[in-house]
């Protein structure tokens, strides 16, 4: 076993998933510990422009596979590459974003590996030798600490913007080493048919600033002032299952224990009352601004800061005011 | 056409947690209910036998003590056909990669299976590692986060799944056996039937053990675990009550507030 670290950088059409860099600086701070190398595995087509950036922001290696069956992303194809190379290579951790497609390919990895794999970690640390991961349970109410006290590599999967995002140094030098898929297209059964890209890209996980609505705007042109905020701060707009099951906004924007978990810098609250469930998905924002009438509703308790009165009157009047500071 | 749901028991969803020194987790009176994203799975296989004009058998499975036969009695109160637990003290401890083998091992035993449906992730562990860990392992198609399954064709053995990821939906095209991971919006839960409940309460569950379903001992529990748990405890809690902005015009509020924010330079 050596003490290198492997990170899985994920791309969609060329672009980088925002927790692969996450994770390669999570790679960057373990190795101080370990020792070893900050390994990244690109796979793709027409990607080898990325592996330069992987070294930039923090890669000494970069393993790069350039071929058409791996152009979209497949379990079978990728988790094959990828066994096999920590196979080879026998590094002592795996590390990868918790996206849809990293906690796909986390756990087959290390089913294919015979190894632990421990999903949507907030936290990584050693303690006594041993590399122990944070992560939330039960919706969040509460944490646990976790361990792969034996078997190696051992995979984590990072929850997005939990790990700071390092600044890239474009000065820094890698090994870019060249690798071949194992599968061929003929011995890959799934076959992609079709993509359908969200409009107004939503991608809550990756977002900044989330401005989110609840049963308190109304009706579907309730979410008219919450997206005119959110374009604003340039914020992907977010909602309450309230909101979602009324038919008012896609299901893609939900918030919470059934939609998504979000962790932004700024979370704004609107017409949201705070279900514990709407709660499991946005409790670990940096700051929560809530909006709503009503002063007892239990949004306040988890709030940094809350306006109590009308989302009508100040929703409009916050992205009247953000536009004059922030020259938008 | 022979579908097999996964489902286990969590503590409900509303349930206030507390944990002891030790690392136990209570939930006090809470009752103990089905994961609730596994009734997704559920209700997708009984629209699935529908279309088939009932054509289809649906057998759900839990891997747990007792209490799992809560989840299965849900499931066959919704309708599904029967229900197995498969439990043997050797399986407590295990991890996911112990756990998606004994439920592959299970499903291999039944040897006819088409399809297998799973709820996203537990609402308790929350990993969602098992449902791509037993397609991995059985070598059945591996469809998760599948929020409509467009077209299911018994005869030609193929199926054509949307699955949600980050940027929209990825169409999927890949032959049965699959696997497929649901994810609310894929349809609306039944509740279950008066009759239902009357047939779930009398319903009998077989229970399998390691060696009905020929595992490995080393392969399950602690022994057959990756990740150890090593302590539960409760996230710091908030600063408390919010900080309400309240100033003589709504104009004046939201100019506070903004400072406030960009003092905490988070725009
Ligand atoms: C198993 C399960 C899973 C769930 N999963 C989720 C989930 O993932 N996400 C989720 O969000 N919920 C989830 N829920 C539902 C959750 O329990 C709540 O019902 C839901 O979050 C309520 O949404 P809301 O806050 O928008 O609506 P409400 O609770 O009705 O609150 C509306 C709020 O708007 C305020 N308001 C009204 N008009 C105005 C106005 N003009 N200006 C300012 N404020 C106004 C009101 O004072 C009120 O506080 C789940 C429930 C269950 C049982
Ligand atoms: N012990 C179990 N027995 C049967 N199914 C399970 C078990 N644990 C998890 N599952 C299934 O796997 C899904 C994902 O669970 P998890 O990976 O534990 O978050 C759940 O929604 C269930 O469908």
């Amino acid at each position: 076993m050596s003490n290198d670290i492997f990170v899985w950088i994920e791309q969609f059409n060329g672009q980088v998933a925002g927790p692969s860099w996450e994770a390669i600086g999570a790679a960057r701070t373990l190795s101080q510990t370990l020792g070893g190398q900050v390994c990244a595995c690109i796979f793709g087509q027409g990607v080898e422009a990325l592996a330069k950036d992987a070294i930039a922001y923090g890669a000494d290696k970069v393993f790069l596979a350039d071929d058409p069956t791996l152009a979209d992303f497949r379990l079978e194809p990728y988790t094959a590459l990828m066994a096999e190379l920590a196979r080879q290579h026998q590094p002592a951790l795996i590390l990868m974003g918790a996206t849809a497609r990293g906690r796909d390919l986390g756990p087959a990895v290390a089913v294919d590996l015979e190894t632990g794999c421990v999903a949507d970690c907030t936290a990584l640390e050693f303690q006594d030798g041993q590399l122990v991961a944070t992560r939330p349970i039960y919706a969040g109410k509460l944490l646990c600490t976790c361990t792969v006290p034996e078997r190696r590599p051992a995979v984590f999967t990072l929850r997005s913007r939990a790990f700071p995002k390092p600044e890239p140094d474009p000065s820094r030098t890698g090994e870019i080493i060249q690798v071949a898929p194992i599968l061929k297209e003929e011995d890959i059964p799934s076959k992609v048919t079709g993509f359908q890209e969200t409009v107004g890209g939503v991608n809550l996980a990756d977002a900044a600033i989330i401005v989110s609505g609840g049963r308190g705007v109304g009706g579907p042109e309730g979410f008219e002032p919450i997206r005119e905020l959110a374009r604003t701060l340039k914020a992907a707009v977010g909602a309450s299952r309230a909101a979602v099951d009324a038919g008012w906004i896609p299901y893609e924007h939900q918030v919470g224990q059934t939609g998504k978990t979000v962790s932004p810098d700024l979370y704004i609250a609107c017409g949201i009352s705070g279900a514990i469930q709407h709660q499991a998905g946005m409790r670990t924002s940096k700051v929560i601004v809530a909006i709503n009438k009503d002063p007892e509703a239990p949004i306040f308790q988890l709030a940094r800061y809350g306006i109590v009165g009308d989302l009508f009157k100040y929703v409009p009047a916050l992205a009247e005011e953000l536009k004059k500071r922030l020259g938008a | 056409m022979h579908i097999v749901v996964c489902t286990k028991q969590t503590p409900d969803s509303a349930a206030k947690l507390t944990v002891d020194a030790a690392g136990n987790v209570s939930w006090g009176d809470s009752p103990i209910v089905i994961n609730p994203w596994d009734e997704y799975a559920v209700e997708e296989a009984l629209l699935i036998k529908e279309r088939l004009g009932g054509n289809a058998r649906v057998t759900v499975i839990s891997m747990g003590p007792e209490a799992a036969l809560e989840a299965l009695k849900h499931a066959i109160a919704m309708g599904a056909d029967e229900g197995i637990r498969i439990w043997d003290p050797i399986f407590e401890g295990s991890d996911t990669l112990a756990t998606s083998y004994v439920l592959a091992k299970a499903i291999e035993k039944m040897g006819d299976v088409d399809l297998v449906l799973f709820g996203k992730s537990a609402i308790d562990s929350q990993t969602g590692q098992i449902p791509v860990e037993v397609a991995y392992r059985l070598g059945f198609s591996p469809l998760t986060y599948v929020i409509k399954i467009a077209e299911l064709d018994p005869a030609g053995k193929t199926i054509i799944a949307e699955r949600l990821l980050e940027q929209g939906r990825q169409v999927v095209k890949a032959p049965l056996p699959a696997v497929v991971g649901t994810i609310k919006g894929i349809n609306e839960p039944r509740y279950p039937s008066f009759m239902g409940i009357r047939k779930a309460t009398r319903a009998q569950y077989p229970v399998w053990s390691a060696t009905d379903i020929g595992a490995d001992p080393a392969k399950v529990g602690a022994a057959g675990s990756g990740v150890r748990w090593t302590r539960i405890f409760s996230p710091p809690t908030r600063e408390g009550k919010a900080e309400i902005i309240q100033a003589e015009t709504v104009e004046e509020t939201v100019r506070i507030l903004v400072d406030k924010l960009m003092a905490e330079k988070v725009i």
